[in-house]
Parts: structure tokens; C-alpha cells; sequence
């Protein structure tokens, strides 16, 4: 068997490089955004608000040479699966570098303000969304099934911490009403975060979606 | 959906070479079926043994059956002019005859013994509407055929093929000699015939089988190496031959 299609499989590869840019951005922004709360860094959180145009501009790149793929080269079965999930996945990292801004936008709403307590479990939450966007991306790279459901698992583990987070932080209020509006600031967080994993394993099924042709649901 | 083609362990030889193996196929009636497959792989031999055209070509040996409406069309009972004005067929280049629009169409019920002139003029009027062809030509009926463009010519062509109320129609690359507009009007005839006749297409067009095939069949080297809806054929084939050969990664 001879490849007989140099000029596709070249768009291919760069449309790859694409979801790669995006999602080494992506795992690097979350990190980032939780870093600022910690240090309740009100500059860096607007650095990284700052920043997210570009993740938006790489979208549009995938959108643009996406559809330059199908109209020039009328791709089929897997090859077409490939653009349709490459589409999907950089909507997901979009999402996910928005709810990165999201957190910084907390950052900059807590200006000024000591925090009610050593945040524990958040940044463990951040230190899973960041592996399982790394392990997402290597998955549709290297086209691993089995990778993207181990990935998958870990959004148990998210889920977890969020509802341990939300308890903890309802304790905190009802002991002490004037920090209710800090946690509840820092359960949105939690949020934010629990979704960027959603998003994750959305990457996972695409996976397996371009693998296989069905669609599974990695959140059952 | 009822099968109205059953082939069953076809073997064809062109003197020693084996053409087609081992095929088995059942093809559904009111359904357009395509042929898909590289050059040389035996789909339009397939096809042309579907009328027995293959029995003109000296040196070829049929082995297993072909049944059209559960009658074997190989056997001796068969009469072969009968077989073929129940399936006709439309060709790469379109073929009129020398003869007026009218003449080319009354061809085929002439020599079926049909003399009526107004049974005839029905006959032209409603084959030229079947395939979209009367609005085009009604005021120019006693003009050649070879007036007409190479589109038109080619939906004259399957409108002669209608005139003798065939069942089937098989089109061998019926399209390719033609420009993308006339392309898209045979493929959209083709889904109107289909509630009215089985279609068999071949194609060198994998985007033409994808676009109005309802079952695709893959062959290579004579072989059926898949056979599916064609939804799934071009969205999710099962051997990864079909997958390369649809997605442009072969030979």
C-alpha cells in the first residue's frame, strides 16, 4: 500500500500541531490561574486574561484550516472523523482556557483580601485537571482508547474533591457569615474547575470517537 | 428491503484469467446500488453480467448463478432479449442513435411489435419525463439526437432504456464523460428511478456512490471485500481495505 496523499496528510499533522499548541496552553493556563489565587495576584491574573486571545485565535486556525480539509480534500470515514473531532476538541480547550479566566476573574474580585482559609483542595483538583488535559491530548495524538478512559477515571476523583470543597466551605459560612462571599467566590472555583474536567474527558470520548466511529459517554 | 438480484458463488473467467471470485451478493429491489472498487477489479465485469452482455466477449466462463426475480438468467429457458428489456443499460459515453430524438426513443417499443402511433407517442412523452428530459425537448422532437448536448444525450440515453419498462437499470459509469452540472442531474433522476426501478451503478466516483448509492460495494482483485449500507461504508467501513481505498491511501 503506497500513501498517495502527501498534501492532505500534511494538514492533518498541522492541524494536530494545532490541538497540541492549545492543549500545552491550556494545562499551562489552569496551573497558572491557580497559582494567582493562592497568591491572590491580582497582575498576574490579568496577564492571563490577557493571554486567552491567542487560545481563541488558535481555535479559529483549527476552524479555518478544518474546513480548508474537507472542501479540498473531501475526506471520508476516519479521515473525516479526524477534522470533526479536531473542530470538538478545540472547542472543548476554548472552553477550558475560558473557565481559566474565569478563576482569574476571582483572582481580581479578591483583591486586596486575606483568604479564609489555606486552600488544600483546590489546587490538588488543578493538579488533576492538568494531568488529564496532558493525558486528553496525548491520547488524540498517539490515538490511545485505553488512555483516554484511564483519563476519564480521574474525573471521579475531581468530582470528589469538588463536593468535599463545597462541604467544607458551607461549614466555614455558617460558623462565620462575613466570609460568605469570598466562599462562595472560591466554590465557583471548584466549579470552574470540576467543569474544566468535563471538558477533559469530552476530549477522551472524541478520542474514542475518532478511533472507533461510536460515541461513548466517558462521564457515566 | 426484498431482494430482487441474488448472485451466488459468481466465478467468471476471461479464458484463464479469473475476473470475478467467489461472489455472493443479494441486491435489494427499488434501491440504487453501487459498484466501487479500482481499476480492473471486476466491478463492470459484475455489472455486465447482470444482462449477459460478458456473452459477446469469446473466452468467458460463467461458474455459480445469477437469479433475477428467483429465475436463474444463465439458464437455458432464458431468452436473452427478453432478459435485456427487463434490464437496460446507460453507458460511459452517452450512445444515441443516428436517429431523430422521437426515433431513438420509440426504438426499443418498435421492436417490441408496438406500432400504435399514439401508444408510441405515450411512450416517447412519458420516458422523456422520467428522465427529465421532455420540458428540454418536446418542440424539437424530429431533431437528431446528436443536437443535443452530451448531458441531454446521456438522459436520452436512460429514457430509451425506460421506453421498454425494464426493472432494472444499469448504469457503467454513466457519468463520467460528463460535466459536474449534468453529473448532478443523472445522479438526482437516478434517486427519482429508484421508487420506480432497481439501480445498479458502477463508479469511479467514490463521491457519487457516497452521495446516491443506498448499498456500496467494495470489490478488489475480483473480490466483494465489503458490502454495506452506504452510510456506514463511508462513514465507518469494516475492513480496513474499504477504509483506504475510500480515503485515497491505495495504490
Amino acid at each position: 500500500m503506497m500513501t498517495t496523499r502527501k498534501e492532505f496528510d500534511l494538514g492533518l499533522d498541522e492541524l494536530k500541531a494545532l490541538i497540541v499548541e492549545m492543549g500545552q496552553r491550556v494545562e499551562k493556563a489552569v496551573g497558572e490561574s491557580m497559582s494567582a489565587l493562592l497568591n491572590v495576584d491580582v497582575a498576574e491574573a490579568r496577564r492571563l486574561i490577557a493571554e486567552d486571545k491567542e487560545l481563541n485565535a488558535l481555535e479559529e486556525q483549527i476552524s479555518e484550516l478544518g474546513a480548508t480539509l474537507i472542501a479540498r480534500q473531501q475526506p471520508v470515514a476516519k479521515d473525516l472523523r479526524r477534522i470533526l473531532v479536531a473542530f470538538k476538541i478545540a472547542s472543548d480547550l476554548e472552553r477550558m482556557g475560558d473557565l481559566s479566566v474565569d478563576i482569574a476573574k476571582a483572582v481580581i474580585r479578591l483583591e486586596g483580601q486575606t483568604l479564609i482559609k489555606p486552600l488544600i483542595d483546590l489546587p490538588r483538583m488543578a493538579e488533576i485537571v492538568k494531568t488529564m488535559t496532558y493525558e486528553s491530548i496525548q491520547s488524540f495524538v498517539l490515538e490511545d482508547v485505553e488512555l483516554a478512559h484511564k483519563m476519564a477515571k480521574d474525573d471521579d476523583l475531581v468530582d470528589a474533591l469538588y463536593s468535599q470543597i463545597i462541604r467544607e466551605l458551607f461549614a466555614i459560612m455558617m460558623e462565620n457569615p462575613t466570609t460568605i462571599s469570598q466562599a462562595n467566590l472560591l466554590s465557583f472555583v471548584g466549579r470552574y474547575i470540576e467543569r474544566f474536567a468535563d471538558h477533559a474527558t469530552n476530549i477522551g470520548e472524541s478520542v474514542v470517537y475518532l478511533v472507533t466511529g461510536t460515541r461513548p459517554d466517558l462521564n457515566s | 428491503m426484498q431482494t430482487l438480484i441474488e448472485i451466488n458463488k459468481l466465478n467468471l473467467f476471461y479464458t484463464a484469467f479469473h475476473a470475478l471470485k467467489n461472489v455472493s451478493l443479494k441486491i435489494p429491489e427499488k434501491a440504487i446500488t453501487a459498484f466501487i472498487g479500482p481499476s480492473g477489479c471486476g466491478k463492470s465485469t459484475l455489472l455486465r453480467t447482470l444482462n449477459r452482455m460478458n456473452d459477446m466477449i469469446p473466452g468467458t466462463r460463467i461458474e455459480g448463478t445469477i437469479a433475477i426475480g428467483g429465475t436463474d438468467i444463465y439458464s437455458n429457458e432464458v431468452d436473452v432479449e427478453t432478459l435485456r428489456k427487463k434490464v437496460g443499460m446507460v453507458f460511459q459515453q452517452p450512445n444515441p442513435f443516428p436517429k431523430s430524438i422521437y426515433d431513438n426513443i420509440a426504438y426499443g417499443p418498435r421492436l417490441h411489435g408496438i406500432r400504435n402511433r399514439q401508444q408510441l407517442d405515450e411512450i416517447v412523452e412519458n420516458s422523456l419525463r422520467a428522465s427529465v428530459l421532455w420540458d428540454e425537448v418536446k418542440d424539437h422532437l424530429k431533431r437528431s439526437a446528436f443536437s443535443l448536448s452530451g448531458g441531454q444525450q446521456q438522459r436520452l440515453c436512460i429514457a430509451r432504456a425506460l421506453a421498454v419498462n425494464p426493472d432494472i437499470l444499469l448504469m457503467d459509469e454513466a457519468t463520467s464523460a460528463l460535466d459536474p452540472i449534468s453529473t448532478l442531474k443523472i445522479e438526482e433522476l437516478a434517486q427519482e428511478l429508484k421508487d420506480r426501478y432497481t439501480i445498479v451503478m458502477v463508479t469511479h466516483n467514490m463521491h457519487q456512490a457516497a452521495r446516491v448509492s443506498n448499498q456500496t460495494v467494495f470489490f478488489l482483485n475480483g473480490e466483494v471485500v465489503e458490502y454495506a449500507d452506504t452510510e456506514k461504508l463511508f462513514s465507518n467501513p469494516s475492513d480496513q481495505r474499504t477504509e483506504d481505498y475510500i480515503s485515497g491511501r491505495f495504490g
